[in-house]
């Protein structure tokens, strides 16, 4: 709980509708995307401006009090858990698009502002925000920036560290860093770089700068089919190697197509073991040279079918299938863990073969819906969390899961971040050097460890308890959103 | 047994032996961007030794499949690129050879992109995994070699630009491009102004440009792709074809006439891409983005134009130190003296970059 007199303190420092005491309200906010890990938060906090996360921050700074920022809380790790004992400082209230700059392509925003907001402000201008992770609808820019999101189109357009040019940080010690800014670089350390991803551990962002791109005037979708999952990763591998860069490459295997399928009616193949979804854009001409290159590598490797999406419309509903997945597959059984792990792509069908394989041993299904262009997986592993013994097998499939991908020469997390999830897998992907470099860079910024305790980096008491992986997984939540 | 090539444990053992002994190290590669820290040398320099990163040479792995590379820091940027354009690739940020040389880890360690920083990313953007030896001489590895990877705290895109403060580069992993299929030059009369009014639009259309240079009233546009949208584009914008293919090379290295020595002293500003035009004898690039100019000894008027209008300048060769530019913000140094302590706390590796020595630390 947190104290009377810090309560006090916030109170005569903010306007009442700024806090959130009752219990009730505060039970809103008891976890992130990750609901399986939720604590009540000691008080809510819900400033208006960068003066309130000033004085929210020192209040807290003067009492030790641990403070958790929330964006539009969709994060998928646990990264916005609150604590008993601290305050969860949410920024959905500075929610307004500042400044948008068309001389130089750039908007300036409030945290708050949804992703998808920032686009359709500028889309009468025929520009747009890249970065289109599945939430895009509810997610923030500011949770973007702290857990330097993706989306589908990040093979060709990056995270969200390739498309923010600018923030404002605040640290737990009141310090105002204006990191960045309209121009592409600054002086000093890449602080900026530094903060994409750094899962409110290191200050609080208070203002986002970012890039805005043309809208490209023509898109196009391919679906294929395979008859193995093989031969789908191996012309995924082909099309990169060809020096062809899609604006989306995916791949579902055959239980993802089927959910989808049932759910949706996206028009996928049913007899397929795996399909692809390739979508090019850019200009005409070049798109449609690449169109011509993509189907004769995807003829090349085996593909048993192949269409090209005739409309928008058309394109809309292949896409749909895609988006849907995570919930249809939802359908097919009571819970499912839903994996992040990262792996070269020319390990793709070895990792994907292994995972096929423990799913026999565990005695759980598997469906892979995933970013094959750049390796990031997400295995969603089928389970009955009121069948005894089912989730505890579920969370150590998924901890083998991510150990393939490290062995692999992955990584546990490709964009839903360690937050309070992934401690564990840290402690297989880190040795105690790195660990404890990464604890030093943390203090630099915040000496006395207030920001977003307990998260993204374990302790190394933690991975000597642990030993070797342990996972805990995530039922998803909001079923209603598309996901990537 | 090491491979051919890999000094990664004799260098990663003098950092640990020289923090032992509290002898700074001034870290050097192919010593082609030497006149960059040049400077921070020249007065009153505590005793130094060299470390040479220059035997530390070779591809660790490539394969072309993957989009990926990584090779040990002193790899000479010739042999890397010539290599990946055996396989028609190419690293996005186009890292300067300043006087025909320079290293990987040197180019990662200045954080220098050529000209098509603003279309294909910055030196940062395509890194991807590092593995260094930090100022206590233990070997560390942070990101990896895929694409996506939001395990822990972003240490490897931070030492970009940290010109080895933060650490000693000890191999990277760079993500690729493929080399476009068609490229052309197109050139244009124009007044800077003009030019920049040109970019700021082009900027809104989708357009395969890679690289525009403005200087003496001709601004050159570099179009890279597919031959057919080259082709297009090339016409849509009309200009004249330049049939020169140095030019983009000869400016990435500072071969471009612009370059030589003038009696003054170098500026390079960054800057919003529409900032106003404050220097007509300016060489703007990046889409407006960068911009150079010849300034007499002491006159440190480019600082202030760059900040009024929300960017930097500093002097090219101002020893990455701030000595004769700007500072940084009270809060923005401070927090740099931290990470340099959480990183190297006795100051090992280049101790005379950053901010002046007596400011962050008691020798």
């Amino acid at each position: 709980m947190i104290s009377p007199h810090v309560e006090t303190l916030l109170r005569a420092a903010l306007p009442a509708s700024a806090i959130i005491a009752e219990p009730l309200g505060r039970k809103v906010f008891e976890s992130d995307g990750l609901t399986a890990l939720r604590e009540v938060p000691g008080l809510v906090v819900l400033p208006e401006d960068e003066a309130q996360v000033l004085t929210v921050l020192r209040i807290c700074r003067e009492h030790g009090v641990p403070v958790v920022p929330r964006g539009a809380g969709t994060g998928l790790s646990g990264g916005a858990r609150p604590l008993a004992d601290g305050v969860l400082l949410g920024l959905s209230r500075m929610a307004r698009i500042l400044e948008v700059d068309l001389d130089n392509a750039v908007a300036r925003v409030q945290p708050g502002v949804r992703n998808l907001a920032i686009s359709e402000a500028v889309a009468g201008h025929g520009l747009y925000y890249a970065p289109d992770p599945s939430s895009q609808i509810a997610c923030s820019i500011g949770g973007n920036v702290a857990e330097n999101s993706g989306g589908v189109h990040c093979l060709k357009y990056g995270l969200t560290l390739h498309n923010v040019l600018g923030v404002r940080l605040i640290t737990i010690d009141g310090d105002v860093l204006e990191l960045g800014g309209k121009g592409p670089e600054s002086a000093g350390y890449d602080l900026l770089a530094l903060t994409m991803g750094s899962e409110g551990m290191l200050g609080v962002v208070t203002e986002v700068t970012v890039r805005l791109l043309p809208v490209p005037p023509e898109k196009r979708l391919l679906l294929a089919g395979f008859a193995a999952v093989d031969a789908a990763c191996d012309a995924v591998g082909a099309i990169i190697a060809a020096g062809i860069v899609p604006a989306g490459l995916e791949m579902m295997d055959r239980l993802a197509i089927e959910a989808a399928e049932a759910f949706v009616h996206a028009g996928y193949p049913l007899d397929a073991r795996a399909i692809l979804l390739c979508e090019l854009d850019g200009v005409t001409d070049e798109v449609e040279a690449d169109l011509a290159r993509v189907r004769a590598i995807l003829d090349g490797h085996g593909a048993t079918s192949m269409r090209v999406a005739e409309s928008a419309a058309d394109q809309a509903a292949l896409w749909l299938g895609r988006k849907a997945a995570f919930p249809a597959v939802g359908r097919l059984s009571p819970d499912y863990y839903c994996m992040d792990g990262t792996i070269p792509r020319a390990r793709l069908a070895e990792v994907l073969t292994q995972i096929s394989r423990l799913s026999e041993s565990f005695g759980l299904a598997v469906a892979n819906v995933f970013h094959a262009g750049d390796g990031n997986l997400h295995p969603l592993i089928l389970y009955d969390a009121n069948v005894p013994g089912e989730q505890a097998r579920a969370e150590a499939f998924g901890g083998r899961i991510l150990e393939l991908c490290v062995a692999a020469g992955g990584t546990v997390t490709g964009e839903h971040g360690v937050g309070a999830e992934k401690l564990d897998q840290m402690c297989a992907q880190f040795p105690a050097p790195e660990l404890e470099q990464m604890h030093r860079l943390k203090a630099a910024f915040d000496p006395t460890g207030l920001m977003n305790p307990g998260k993204a980096v374990p302790t190394l008491t933690r991975c000597a308890e642990v030993g070797g992986m342990h996972v805990h997984g995530g039922r998803l939540p909001f079923p209603h959103l598309p996901r990537f | 047994m090491s491979a051919p090539g890999d000094r990664a444990q004799d260098l990663a053992a003098a950092v640990a032996e020289a923090a032992a002994r509290g002898t700074p190290l001034r870290i050097i590669g192919s010593g082609s961007k030497a006149s960059l820290t040049d400077a921070a040398y020249d007065h009153g320099a505590a005793p130094f030794r060299w470390l040479s990163v220059a035997d530390h040479r070779g591809i660790i792995d490539y394969q072309p499949e993957e989009l990926v590379v990584t090779a040990r820091a002193g790899t000479p940027l010739g042999e890397l690129e010539a290599l990946l354009a055996s396989r028609g690739q190419l690293l996005p940020f186009e890292p300067p050879r300043l006087r025909g040389a320079g290293t990987l880890g040197g180019a990662v360690a200045a954080g220098l992109a050529g000209p098509a920083r603003s279309w294909r990313g910055a030196v940062r953007d395509s890194v991807l995994g590092v593995e260094l030896a930090n100022g206590r001489g233990e070997r560390l590895r942070f990101g990896g070699q895929v694409m996506k990877n939001v395990a822990g705290y972003d240490v490897s895109r931070l030492q970009v630009g940290a010109f080895g403060t933060l650490g000693l580069l000890l191999s990277i992993s760079v993500r690729l491009l493929p080399r476009p299929e068609a490229e052309q030059t197109r050139v244009f009369e124009l007044t800077a102004s003009e030019a920049l009014g040109r970019c700021r639009d082009w900027a809104r259309q989708p357009l395969p440009l890679s690289g525009t240079c403005h200087h003496a009233g001709r601004l050159f546009v570099r179009l890279s792709g597919a031959s057919a949208a080259v082709t297009a584009a090339a016409a849509r914008l009309g200009g004249e074809a330049h049939a020169d293919e140095g030019f983009w090379p000869a400016l990435r290295d500072h071969r471009h006439p612009f370059f030589e020595a003038t009696g003054e002293v170098l500026w390079r500003a960054v800057v919003p891409p529409a900032a106003p035009v404050t220097n007509a004898a300016a060489l703007i690039g990046w889409g407006g983005a960068e911009r150079w100019h010849w300034r007499p000894p002491g006159d440190t008027s480019a600082a202030a134009e760059a900040a009024a209008a929300g960017g930097h300048a500093r002097p090219f060769d101002g020893g990455f130190g701030y000595r004769d530019g700007p500072h940084l913000p009270e809060p923005e140094r401070r927090l740099g003296a931290r990470l340099r302590d959480a990183f190297d706390p006795e100051r090992i590796l280049n101790r005379n970059l950053g901010e002046a020595p007596e400011q962050d630390h008691a020798d």
